[in-house]
């Protein structure tokens, strides 16, 4: 192509830009708010919107920040990974929390490592509002991430069966 | 009494779902979601799809007028790969409404000089296009086209302007002509030719030395990289050849034939292109990349020629494709495989080569590198029977033409491979490429593979790099990435410092505080007492040594671990590397603690630049010291490099905004 120094999208005064070309799927906020953030909801979608922190999910529990690291930065310098960590045993749980620079190489990461795989899992990641201390530990009732405390399947790089199944 | 609708009470407070007047937003959104979407599948076919929608807008024009203008100037400007359907649009509103015609024509004169003004020539290329293409639908007559044209090629003429300039206009004329160089040729061919004979002798007067800077490859064979105007030039005399016959392109207009050949014409007012100022900014040259040819799909389709206008045509498309939904990967996926004419041309390997076209482009993609992994791993999901041989096949061509491959275009296959490798379970013939173990391991071959799995390794860890390959491959696979504490092995309890580096440990699991480990290291004999310039703290290698080997030892479980030393210790650093030849030799011990480990090398110098512990001066002499020339190419020494120079830019370019900023603000003050 050639090179323009002008992105396309610009809005020119005899013209201006297409919906379908400004879509952004990928970048914009889920469904998803924590429910333990405090604050309102405008507070709360205010942060998600300029963060440059994603939530990264369904990791294996062996997967290391080294493999993240590496994987997510692809899309930019990271400034920070914090593993995320089960209450009791502080081990890995399988989930993270990834940290750029400017809010540009998270949005990439959204766009492109995003359901992509890490360690043959398909990875999620999502806006965070911020870490605060605390934020690393999983919330379930066994110390890990709520969602290994209900599942019904066998996951060998989660721990095997969830928590209720194996308490069975 | 006033009557009061169900809907106000029950609706308080609740937005309607009935709307009683449409907004004029609205209106505008269906207008655009209309024009935006006609061309793609559909159950009615393309030509009553345009009808129908031609109908809506004449029927709209009294009142969204201005509103119908800017929508058609903006999906010519920015949705080129469907050029035609527009021109078809815009056919059958001039043949319905001949004053309309006249003044979408003026809109778009006024953007293309707008367009030109601010540098936006890609745009301006997709404009002219459309222009030209016009010319077919029966909107524009053909001898104005030809003389906008003649203004264009007369730029070649201009003295002192940048070559990029004439290169610009040249590019306009040409590649319009796969669209309107039938039509224009029959109407007006003595123009014609005596615009392309001043187009061959520009061509050989021009200045090509940017050519070897850009080509992926040095060789010739088995494809030339060819300079992207000799390139269009070539597909055009072609086309001449063939007498303009031009099978590809999707003309809608054919179909509407009778209805559009009663319409009038148009002239094009006079275009003067724009002078040539201090702030214009033309486009860079390019080197057209090729990888495929007839030969490669044998089964399938015949691919068109490298001097074919088919096959300009088809990559231009699909090079739009991408960068229209670039941000949308799978609709970027789904477009690039919709692209018409997918049985009469082997679209696989087309997407594929302009995939790599673009991945590959120096000096830099138009994208993030990692767009294009994601993309590929869509496109094999759509077309997993498919798509996955024609990429595996794409790889082993790249890996034979390892030896003449640019350098940074190596590194980007590295990148790419290893990564895309890293979802598809790392699974490889690897056996097919034992011919690089019988080469010298600097090679390209061998060093690529090298390479390719220090990277899979990073993905993952070293077990499993081990397991992958065959066991032929052991002297290729990386080194397992473990820490070498000098002061670790009783055996070395003779080194000076040894005792020194034990106090050390104890003291840090102790939690000693950074005074604590300043008065330990007091112990260390400076080996370079001779050099004591008598102003405090002087340059103490063996001081920097036990420090930094000992706390890296202690870190060296993780990242976040070694970032919290640096980060708890980070006075102890400051005061050890003071000295330039300080900021050196902690770079030196880090080396030797973990040459095993290259990523860890790389974030802990990121770390270091960022805390100010080394700057980017240090890492540079480092880099190109002699210490570190038996791994002067390896990738990782680059990678390092790069980023570092990254650093210091994006810290030139702060510096320089807040110099700014500031100088604003005292001009401001001085205005009070």
């Amino acid at each position: 192509r050639l090179a323009s120094t002008g992105p396309g999208s610009v809005a020119m005064s005899s013209g201006g830009t297409l919906s379908i070309l400004r879509s952004d799927s990928y970048a914009e906020l889920s469904q998803y708010r924590d429910q333990h953030f405090r604050g309102t909801r405008y507070d709360q979608e205010r942060l998600l919107r300029k963060s440059c922190t994603l939530y990264v999910g369904n990791l294996s529990f062996y997967t290391t920040e080294e493999q993240i690291h590496e994987l997510f930065g692809k899309s930019g310098d990271i400034k920070k990974v914090i593993m995320g960590l089960d209450k009791v045993k502080k081990t890995a749980c399988g989930f993270c929390f990834v940290e750029y620079y400017a809010r540009g190489d998270a949005e990439n990461a959204m766009r492109y490592i995003n359901g992509t795989r890490l360690d043959d899992r398909i990875i999620r990641t999502d806006w965070d509002a911020g870490f605060k201390e605390g934020r690393q530990y999983g919330r379930g009732r066994s110390g890990g991430q709520v969602r290994d405390e209900y599942r019904q399947d066998y996951d060998a790089g989660r721990g095997g069966y969830g928590k209720t199944v194996q308490c069975q | 009494m006033s009557r009061r609708r169900h809907s106000d009470d029950s609706d308080a407070g609740q937005p309607h779902k009935r709307r009683r007047t449409s907004e004029p937003s609205e209106i505008e959104e269906r207008l655009e979601s209309l024009i935006c979407r006609v061309g793609e599948k559909s159950n009615s076919s393309l030509e009553s799809n345009l009808e129908g929608l031609a109908g809506v807008l004449e029927a709209d024009l009294p009142n969204y007028k201005s509103k119908i203008l800017r929508i058609l100037c903006t999906v010519a400007r920015l949705l080129p790969e469907k050029l035609t359907v527009y021109t078809t649009l815009v056919g059958l509103l001039n043949a319905r409404n001949y004053n309309f015609g006249g003044e979408f024509v003026e809109a778009m004169i006024r953007q293309l000089k707008e367009c030109l003004k601010v540098n936006m020539y890609n745009e301006a290329v997709h404009l002219v296009r459309f222009l030209s293409d016009l010319v077919n639908c029966h909107v524009i007559a053909a001898p104005s086209m030809v003389a906008m044209f003649e203004n264009f090629v007369s730029v070649t003429q201009e003295e002192d302007v940048p070559q990029v300039r004439c290169d610009w206009y040249m590019f306009a004329f040409l590649s319009s002509l796969p669209w309107v160089g039938k039509e224009l040729y029959e109407k007006k061919d003595a123009e014609m030719d005596r615009l392309l004979s001043q187009t061959e002798s520009y061509l050989k007067r021009r200045q090509k030395i940017h050519v070897p800077m850009l080509q992926v490859w040095t060789a010739d064979k088995p494809h030339p990289q060819e300079e992207y105007l000799d390139c269009l030039w070539s597909q055009i005399q072609k086309l001449k050849k063939d007498r303009w016959q031009e099978r590809h392109i999707l003309r809608p207009y054919l179909a509407f034939d009778s209805v559009l050949c009663e319409a009038l014409q148009h002239n094009l007012p006079p275009f003067t292109p724009p002078p040539h100022t201090e702030d214009s900014v033309y486009p860079m040259p390019r080197v057209i990349f090729r990888m495929f040819d007839y030969t490669d799909d044998p089964e399938g389709p015949v691919m068109p020629g490298s001097h074919s206008v088919e096959r300009f045509v088809i990559e231009e498309n699909l090079h739009c494709i991408i960068k229209s939904h670039w941000k949308e990967r799978k609709t970027c996926a789904a477009q690039l495989l919709s692209y018409p004419g997918n049985n009469k041309i082997p679209l696989n390997y087309h997407i594929v080569e302009v995939i790599f076209a673009e991945l590959f482009q120096l000096p830099s993609p138009p994208h993030i590198e990692v767009m294009y992994t994601t993309l590929l791993i869509e496109l094999c999901k759509l077309q997993p029977g498919s798509l996955p041989q024609v990429l595996a096949q794409a790889t082993e061509m790249l890996y034979m033409r390892l030896d003449t491959m640019n350098t940074t275009c190596v590194d980007r296959f590295i990148n790419w491979f290893s990564h895309h490798l890293s979802n598809f379970q790392f699974r490889w013939s690897w056996e097919d490429w034992s011919d690089c173990l019988t080469q010298d391991l600097e090679k390209p071959k061998p060093k690529f593979v090298r390479e390719v799995l220090e990277k899979c390794m990073r993905l993952s860890y070293h077990q499993r790099i081990i397991d992958i390959v065959p066991a032929s491959f052991s002297v290729l696979s990386p080194a397992n990435p473990v820490c070498i504490y000098k002061y670790g092995d009783e055996s070395n309890r003779s080194l000076p410092g040894y005792t020194v580096a034990l106090c050390l440990t104890i003291a840090i699991k102790n939690k000693a505080s950074n005074d604590e480990i300043f008065s330990i290291l007091k112990d260390v004999p400076n080996p370079n007492q001779d050099d004591d310039d008598g102003e405090g703290f002087t340059f103490n290698p063996l001081k920097i040594e036990v420090f930094v080997q000992t706390l890296l030892h202690l870190a060296a479980k993780s990242f976040s671990h070694s970032f919290s030393a640096l980060a708890k210790f980070h006075e102890v650093f400051k005061t050890l590397a003071e000295s330039d030849e300080g900021k050196l030799h902690v770079l030196r011990v880090v080396y030797e603690v973990w040459k095993n480990h290259p990523q860890m090398i790389a974030v802990l110098v990121d770390k270091m630049i960022r805390t100010q512990i080394v700057d980017c001066a240090a890492v540079a002499n480092w880099i190109f010291s002699s210490e570190l020339a038996h791994d002067f190419t390896r990738f990782y020494i680059w990678e390092i490099l790069h980023s570092t120079i990254r650093k210091m830019n994006k810290h030139v370019l702060k510096i320089h905004r807040e110099l700014e900023e500031t100088k604003a603000r005292l001009a401001r003050q001085h205005k009070r």
